[in-house]
């Protein structure tokens, strides 16, 4: 009897000793779940994985509520802050990158626009269509959720900082942006490249004033044309890095690499 | 042992209830206490200063005034109480632009230095620095831009909670933006949930009220996100068609999508009223000569009155706290909202959708609890309101 429990307690202990758990990104959580799934299926060890947004794997990492916080933007400096106030110093971890698309609808004739004008469209300096070549139609934009990390990286890299006008029409997730902009003739957005479809148009960006216009495609990420290119990231902390090596290894292998690349998104390798 | 087993189920009922109302009161402490801390917090995010030039006579600025600077509305000093000056914005990344790799030396260790320098060499700079990077001797002036007053969160217009340096935590926006699609809500479900109650409880045969009943408590079974979906697809588009608008997501169409989403409560609590007339108060008007529908109105709607206010109430309550369905159609820009026809923002779907990517414990989060604990103080007096109509005794004499 005491020898079962024994050997009970003793596997409870290994198990948990591989067992991780990633927390964060919505984003990034079709992905992981997948690489999860690949990783037990070769029995190297039990990974959980749930979502619930940058901010929330973020603040687990510090909390210690996870070994893994996935995020689709780079750490914030108070996080940052927060983090090493308890004496853990954060790991970061590129695993993968994300082009942006900018979508319109596809009755829209505008094909190429360039930063400053998009900069212009999603400040509300730009309103209608016609100031940038199209129809006189009003134009509507639509982003994704003030906190997502998606809204930060477009605001960044295409709006240079400035804020993203008061009218914009946010919604929740990618399917919405991309339901409406189908639906509504004047509209304008931005979805990861994975999600483009034959319901909406991308547009060409031009990062050089009008000189060079790149379309939003795999190869064209992958070679560094395409601008609005987003990193992935796994954080996790100094202390654990013995335990999380395995998983993350296994996500930059060329096999993980695969299956960055049949989720949609783009490899490192 | 009878008795003794009493005892123990009266003592087990005893405490789910105080088990209960622990609970609630426990929820209601988290609340307030995650979102007492907005107003102490400052107005630049945690762990940055925004510094000018010691010659500048701008010592404190607002919030908005900080966010135009930083979007470029605002481009020179004069507008700002300051001397007839463009203002060079500075960030972080713009230091290169400003000194050599050289100067910042090994590891960036001269960084602080090269900041101070830049700032004071500048006259018409504002930089926005992180504090580790401001040297103890540090020659620009650094604003006085304080803590996040209770105005700029309760009679603020802007909503910008994560633009840097300092966030605009303004709920007019959404306050108006729920009161409107709820009260609207209401107005649209009112009459058909009414005429729906009546139908039900007086004029439908019980084979047909068998039917109706579990139909109309299917509606409330729905997950919200499902009537969210066909409001997306179903009617946003028919609204875009039908007014000729830009964009056919708008505070109609999350009026229309919560007024289907709050007929089953309307429908249910007003039955009820209109059951609970007494069969004497009815014969009597009957009896006096009045028709059924003369009765309808004349006697039972004024009688059942309390009761279908407080389904008016219930119902609005319903609109208010509904956060999924709302989030789909409403196209969520917190713009103060002035017709129906436009994009609004409500409260609870501020909340679901910003929450889980605010850094925990920082301004933004604990203003997204601020605006659960005015949710809590709205429903509150919804149900104080309901209470107080629904003990009213119905009038005696008509």
């Amino acid at each position: 009897m005491k020898k079962r429990v024994l050997i009970l307690l003793s596997l409870a202990i290994s198990l948990s000793a591989v067992s991780q758990k990633l927390k964060g990104s919505d984003t990034l959580l079709p992905l992981i779940q997948k690489e999860a799934e690949n990783y037990m299926k070769k029995g190297k060890g039990s990974v959980s994985v749930t979502g619930g947004g940058s901010g929330v794997g973020i603040a687990a990492l510090s909390e210690g509520s996870t070994d893994i916080a996935m995020a689709s933007r780079k750490i914030k400096f108070d996080e940052k802050l927060k983090l090493q106030g308890q004496k853990k110093t954060p790991v970061e971890k590129i695993i993968a990158y994300d082009a942006l698309a900018v979508i319109v609808n596809p009755s829209n004739k505008v094909s190429n626009l360039t930063r400053e004008q998009l900069e212009g469209i999603f400040t509300g300096k730009i309103t209608n269509w016609k100031q940038v070549g199209g129809a006189d139609m009003k134009i509507v934009v639509y982003c994704r959720e003030t906190s997502s990390g998606t809204y930060e990286f477009f605001k960044e890299s295409v709006l240079k900082n400035k804020n993203y006008m008061a009218a914009a029409l946010s919604m929740p997730a990618t399917g919405a942006i991309i339901q409406s902009v189908s639906q509504t003739p004047g509209a304008i957005g931005y979805v990861g490249h994975a999600y483009v479809n034959g319901k909406i148009k991308t547009i060409n960006v031009s990062y050089d004033g009008g000189k060079n216009y790149v379309s939003p495609t795999y190869q064209n990420a992958k070679s560094k044309k395409y601008p609005v290119v987003r990193p992935l990231l796994l954080y996790y902390t100094k202390d654990k890095e013995a335990a999380v090596k395995g998983f993350i290894n296994y996500i930059m292998s060329a096999e993980g690499q695969k299956t960055v690349k049949e989720i949609g998104y783009i490899d490192v390798l | 042992m009878k008795r003794f087993f009493e005892t123990i189920v009266e003592k087990i009922l005893m405490a789910s209830g105080a088990i209960t109302s622990l609970t609630i009161l426990l929820i209601i402490i988290f609340l307030f206490s995650q979102g007492a801390g907005l107003f102490n917090t400052p107005v630049v995010e945690e762990g940055y200063k925004l510094a000018v030039n010691p010659e500048n006579p701008v010592s404190d600025l607002t919030p908005e005034e900080i966010k135009e600077i930083f979007d470029g509305e605002i481009v020179n000093w004069a507008q700002v109480g300051g001397d007839d000056e463009d203002i060079v914005v500075f960030r972080l990344n713009d230091v290169t632009s400003y000194v050599s790799e050289e100067e910042l030396g090994e590891g960036y260790s001269l960084l602080p230095q090269c900041l101070s320098r830049i700032v004071s060499e500048n006259k018409p700079i504002i930089a926005f620095l992180p504090d580790t990077y401001i040297p103890e001797n540090f020659s620009g002036k650094i604003l006085e831009t304080g803590d996040i007053k209770p105005s700029d969160f309760f009679a603020g217009e802007q909503w910008f909670p994560t633009s840097q340096p300092a966030p605009l935590f303004g709920i007019i926006p959404l306050l108006l933006g729920t009161l409107l699609v709820s009260v609207a809500a209401i107005l649209f479900a009112l009459p058909l949930g009414l005429a729906v109650a009546i139908y039900m409880a007086e004029l439908a045969s019980t084979k047909m009220r068998n039917i109706l009943k579990p139909v109309i408590e299917l509606l409330a079974g729905i997950p919200s996100v499902v009537y969210g979906f066909f409001g997306l697809v179903v009617i946003v588009p028919m609204i875009h068609d039908f007014f000729d608008l830009p964009v056919g997501e708008s505070g109609l169409a999350g009026a229309i999508v919560l007024a289907i989403m709050a007929l089953p409560t309307v429908i249910t609590v007003a039955e009820d009223a209109i059951r609970s007339v007494p069969r004497t108060t009815k014969e009597a008007s009957l009896a006096l000569g009045a028709s059924h529908l003369q009765t309808i109105f004349r006697v039972i709607l004024p009688y059942s009155v309390s009761g279908i206010m407080a389904a008016v109430v219930l119902g609005i309550g319903r609109a208010i706290g509904e956060t999924m369905a709302v989030l789909m159609v409403t196209g969520n820009s917190a713009v103060i909202p002035t017709t129906l026809l436009e994009p609004v923002r409500t409260i609870p779907a501020t909340i679901a959708a910003e929450l889980g990517e605010a850094p925990s414990g920082g301004a933004h989060y604990e203003a997204l609890f601020m605006l659960g604990v005015i949710l809590f103080i709205i429903t509150l007096a919804i149900s104080i309101t309901v209470e107080f109509i629904s003990a009213r005794r119905p009038k005696q004499q008509m």
